[in-house]
């Protein structure tokens, strides 16, 4: 199957995030209130790796399983659509708790209650899509 | 080491530099796979695939391209399944005592003490009834005003920001810090501004609706 593969990189990624407690509400609140290195350690040391990775593969070091040099597609540098669309997630995430990776490891973890989180999180997608026109960007 | 010993092992809670261990394997197969890092794009996968773009052509792209994406997604999804369930350990989170203060001054009671602060905010899992309080992630609570706006309107909210900046935790904090790109930057100062605001300003007021 050739799908198969990336369902096993999701699974050690979910894995490795409910462990580390990232799908926690509490530890979100707890890094929002500066009162522990923990959310910040995983970030940092997760941008630290991901530093690393990006260079050897910008440069060619580690290639593609096809053989090819991986491309990077650099962001559009405008400024209010990182700014106001931010926020807004911004504080989605500190609401609920959750951001987008983690609520497909919690309903795995079995809280079903989540479709709804996930219902409501595609119809902001839509919605954005919706509008989308009107926004700055 | 026999089996069980292993199975502590991976149980016990992990330290927050396995994060970077975890991240770093992720992003290395998925760019030797020629993919990206990045959750939030299922949301508009999802959108397009029920048939959105014929509202909007922000969603009339091919999207069966993005399947890929949304396997990761169910992986995650395993991955929590069998964390959860099989290497849940004590299924608490070790937050500090300052943020259980914290979160007790929120609640106005001493619901949690140190090594008792459930991992979810819900109670299927933990065995002990949680406090009516500190009970969100719940079919009941989601038919109460304080629940409703807690998971409807946070989930709403991820999935418009999300898009509007271009990506979320996994795309702009971790693969475009790490890709040294300044849009990204924006971004997650953007995400850390809109955080504390909800976190300070509205989250306790939030949480004291009658449920």
């Amino acid at each position: 199957m050739k799908m198969f593969k990336y369902i096993v990189v999701g699974f050690i990624f979910g894995f490795g995030m409910w462990k580390l407690e990232a799908i926690s509400t509490f530890r979100i609140i707890e890094m929002f209130h500066f009162q522990s290195f923990h959310m910040y350690g995983i970030i940092m040391t997760g941008v630290a790796a991901g530093l690393v990775i990006t260079q050897l593969f910008k440069r060619g070091k580690v290639k593609t399983f096809k053989g090819e040099i991986k491309t990077f597609s650099p962001k559009a540098k405008t400024w209010w659509r990182y700014i106001i669309g931010g926020i807004i997630f911004g504080m989605g995430w500190a609401l609920t708790g959750v951001c987008s990776g983690m609520m497909f490891v919690l309903l795995g973890a079995g809280y079903t209650v989540f479709v709804v989180f996930l219902a409501a999180a595609m119809l902001g997608t839509f919605a954005y899509g919706f509008w989308r026109k009107w926004l700055p960007h | 080491m026999n089996l069980e010993q292993i199975h502590a092992f991976i149980s016990q809670p992990w330290p927050w530099w396995m994060g970077g261990v975890t991240i770093g394997f992720t992003l290395w197969i998925l760019f030797r796979f020629g993919k990206e890092f990045g959750l939030s794009a299922n949301l508009r996968t999802m959108c397009a695939a029920d048939g959105a773009g014929d509202y909007a052509d922000f969603f009339a792209f091919d999207w069966e391209k993005q399947g890929w994406n949304l396997m990761v997604g169910l992986g995650a999804l395993f991955g929590g399944y069998i964390a959860a369930n099989y290497f849940g350990g004590d299924g608490m989170a070790h937050i500090s005592q300052a943020a259980i203060d914290t979160l007790n001054g929120i609640a106005g009671k001493e619901i949690l003490t140190e090594g008792n602060v459930p991992i979810v905010p819900g109670s299927t899992i933990v065995t002990t009834e949680l406090d009516p309080f500190w009970s969100i992630y719940t079919w009941q609570s989601i038919f109460t005003l304080r629940g409703f706006i807690i998971i409807v309107g946070g989930g709403f909210l991820i999935g418009f920001g999300a898009r509007y900046a271009g990506g979320c935790t996994s795309g702009h904090a971790i693969s475009g810090l790490a890709d040294l790109q300044l849009p990204s930057l924006v971004a997650v100062i953007g995400f850390f501004i809109g955080g504390l605001i909800m976190t300070w300003l509205f989250l306790p007021y939030i949480l004291q609706i009658p449920y």
